[in-house]
């Protein structure tokens, strides 16, 4: 009884002032944040019992997450790789199409999956559409087995980063269709990864809001990608006059 | 009281807005000249507005005293410099940088009460124009020959991809590196190419993701190399690249105050000490020293605090070993161990900000020729930072930090502008200088205990790569402070004994 209680107690410890639904309270937004959280946060500075329960929340969804992405090595030892990768795909409720196979297997809205993907084995798989997923860098390796993989789509995944970016050098002979449209964790310095992707031809990068200057950063993409049609909309490229900056400066100061 | 106080003070502030905003509008409905002579030949404002502000300064001051005298408040009727470190700390770490910032949040982090250990860290410099940390270009790289640094590099990286989750602090913006994932780049020459060859077996197994290449897959890679005496090339992709080490710093910092350390702005220039004289096997007599108290001296002025201190942390940098002579270390009669000094001295070295709008685009890797110059890109506006390692016979002076322009000229341009040709028009923008906290030994680090000093700990003599090792490295030098032991990455090789039996181990990738 007292073992789990003294590790409990211990987590706690350790997180002393986690970073708790940080993104939504990060100070990049214009408007103060809504009054439940401006409460949270009053109480959190206050007491140590709220920063203690909010820690926990916080770690529950990590621990949520890493869950999620852990390594499917139970599924690979009885099934093999690409099963594994399939149900990994499937589970994290993405879609994904074998070679050779033009029809793609779906998760429905409830997460509910078909096991017909069973009855393809060893069957590499040449899409994978991760779009609005949780797949992050160690889920990743679920996937490092698939050395034909084409096409990858992982349009608004929330936790793929740079080093996720760094990571797709493992695809780097057959990836052919990348799109990181949306994702917000992605900056100048992961799109510098991309260039050990040399057999890539299309490759989609709009609405990334973590690249600070879109216009000069797509034209050096371009340029390091040669062979690559580069998809980038979403960005305002317009020359703002400078009354109007200076107007928006004054509003922001009052 | 106090809340009664305060609405007090809260009624006067209204009431002293509304009167000087009722002369505003008074005094702008005149004309504009009328009022400015008006301004101009009055020698003070009325009597009435006086009045009141002498009120609101009474009150304020009656205000304060009232707080003061109520218990809970921390007037003294001694005037005590609040900028003076406490009178006792368990672990006081001399040196503020990323490796003494490091060492103290994960000192708190390993803890196991709230509270359990007192950390002081101690920095003479706060605006930290000296510091090697955020002088240095920021790389990191696994490409070395010694498995413990190649896992060392690893470990961090590791760090670094999750900081948010290690350093994130509530309501504060996640911390950004600005991380530029480009790898690194080593050429060699014939002469070397087999230790690159070596290395690479070394860096595979322990777990790096580097590949060589031959001059025709690195001219088909990156086509702005000029190949011509290059035999072969190797390139990391992944967990290498350059990042921010001033947010690292910060971000350990404000984590570790968050987690109770304690900072302080003084130069620590006498430690106390008792010594123990202990006979060995072989009839000689060793000095054991304990050190009991740590003076800390405050910046321009003669105040100082003896710190009583249980285990003291070295990790000034390359100004550990004046650091140590303080302890007789180097002092001592010949033939013995005391009369080895820590071999940790500051070398300076050379950055160069350079513009060139023709150069390589935004795949530019940290560029390392084998004549040791080295180049990477900075930002997205065609400036790259390039530097090199001079002679050992020709180290310039390391008594302050003046740039060395016929440095570039002589020793850097010509060899870069050979191995890139776009680098020949080049136009150099801006430079600086840091110091390498440099290991004359064998150019690696010095982590542990001293023989004759029980509790002094080093984390020192780095020599260019404490920046990539720092979160590692302080997790293992909290470790061996609270645990006793190494526990995750084995670093006793690292160990001060090395230096007393002459064994170096050398590492043969220093830039």
């Amino acid at each position: 009884m007292s073992a789990p209680l003294t590790y409990l107690h211990r987590c706690c410890q350790r997180s002393v002032l986690l970073v708790v639904a940080r993104r939504q309270w990060s100070t990049n937004s214009a408007s103060p944040p809504p009054l439940h959280r401006r409460l949270l946060l009053f109480l959190t500075q206050r007491f140590y019992d709220v920063e203690m329960l909010l820690g926990w929340r916080y770690q529950a969804q990590r621990s949520q997450l890493q869950k999620k992405n852990v390594y499917y090595s139970y599924t690979q030892r009885f099934y093999g790789p690409d099963i594994a990768s399939a149900y990994y795909i499937l589970s994290l409720k993405g879609g994904f199409r074998y070679v050779g196979q033009s029809e793609w297997f779906r998760t429905n809205q409830r997460g509910k999956f078909s096991w017909d993907f069973l009855n393809h084995k060893n069957t590499p798989i040449e899409e994978a559409d991760m779009s609005y997923t949780i797949i992050n860098y160690t889920g990743l390796e679920n996937l490092e087995r698939q050395r034909s993989l084409r096409t990858l789509k992982l349009k608004g995944c929330p936790e793929v980063d740079d080093w996720f970016l760094a990571r797709l050098h493992l695809f780097q002979d057959s990836l052919e269709e990348l799109d990181i449209s949306h994702c917000p964790r992605i900056t100048t310095g992961g799109l510098a990864a991309l260039r050990n992707l040399k057999g890539l031809k299309h490759l989609n990068v709009s609405s990334l809001p973590g690249i600070s200057n879109p216009g000069l950063v797509i034209i050096l993409l371009e340029e390091m990608l040669p062979q690559c049609q580069i998809t980038a909309n979403g960005y305002d490229h317009n020359l703002r006059k400078v009354e109007e900056e200076e107007e928006e400066q004054m509003q922001r100061q009052r | 009281m106090s809340a009664m106080w305060r609405r007090l003070q809260v009624k006067v502030g209204p009431a002293r807005g509304l009167l000087t905003s009722t002369q505003v509008t008074r005094r702008s409905t005149w004309l504009n000249g009328h009022l400015s002579l008006c301004q101009s030949f009055s020698t003070g404002t009325s009597l009435r507005n006086d009045f009141f502000k002498d009120l609101e300064t009474h009150m304020e001051a009656m205000r304060k005293k009232a707080m003061d005298a109520l218990p809970g408040s921390s007037w003294t009727p001694l005037e005590i410099n609040p900028n003076l470190p406490p009178e006792r700390a368990d672990i006081v770490i001399v040196g503020g940088g990323v490796m003494g910032w490091s060492i103290a949040y994960w000192l708190k982090q390993k803890e196991m009460v709230r509270g359990g250990v007192r950390v002081l860290v101690v920095e003479k410099d706060p605006t930290y124009s000296q510091a090697s940390t955020v002088l240095s270009a920021g790389g990191i790289r696994q490409q070395f020959s010694l498995p413990e640094n190649i896992h060392l590099s690893l470990a961090s990286a590791d760090f670094m991809r999750n900081i948010n989750e290690h350093l994130g602090v509530l309501n504060e913006d996640p911390i950004d590196l600005q991380f530029n994932h480009s790898g690194y780049l080593f050429l060699a020459s014939e002469a070397v190419a087999h230790i690159m060859e070596e290395n690479y077996s070394t860096q595979r197994y322990a777990g790096a993701k580097v590949f060589l290449l031959s001059p025709t897959q690195l001219k088909e890679k990156f086509p702005w190399v000029n190949t011509e005496g290059v035999v072969l090339a190797s390139y990391g992709l992944e967990n290498e690249g350059w990042f921010d080490p001033w947010t690292l710093l910060n971000a350990f910092k404000r984590k570790a105050i968050s987690m109770g350390a304690i900072q302080c702005c003084g130069e620590v220039t006498e430690f106390k000490y008792t010594t123990s004289v202990i006979t060995t096997t072989d009839g000689e007599k060793l000095d054991l020293r304990r050190i009991k108290s740590v003076k800390v001296q405050m910046p321009n002025s003669l105040e100082y605090q003896p710190v009583e201190c249980a285990i003291v942390v070295n990790a000034a940098g390359a100004f550990s070993g004046k650091l140590t002579e303080m302890l007789g270390i180097g002092f001592g009669p010949k033939q013995s161990i005391a009369a080895i000094p820590l071999p940790v001295e500051p070398r300076k070295r050379y950055v160069y900000v350079v513009r060139c709008p023709d150069g390589p685009g935004l795949d530019t890797p940290f560029l390392i020729d084998y004549s040791g110059v080295y180049v990477r890109r900075e930002g997205l506006g065609g400036n790259y930072i390039t530097g090199a390692s001079p002679e050992e016979a020709a180290e310039p002076d390391a008594s302050d930090l003046e740039v060395d322009h016929s440095f570039f000229q002589e020793n850097v341009w010509p060899h870069l502008a050979f191995r890139v040709p776009a680098f020949e028009k080049l136009k150099v923008t801006s430079a600086w200088a840091g110091f390498y906290d440099y290991n004359t030994f064998d150019q690696n680090a010095i982590i542990g205990t001293h023989p004759l000093i029980n509790n002094m700990y080093f984390a020192t003599g780095f020599s260019g790569h404490g920046l990539q090792h720092s979160p590692a490295v302080g997790r293992a030098v909290a470790e061996l402070i609270l645990d006793g032991n190494y526990k995750t990455l084995d670093l006793s090789s690292f160990s001060f004994n090395r230096i007393l039996t002459q064994e170096p181990k050398l590492e043969r990738n220093i830039v």
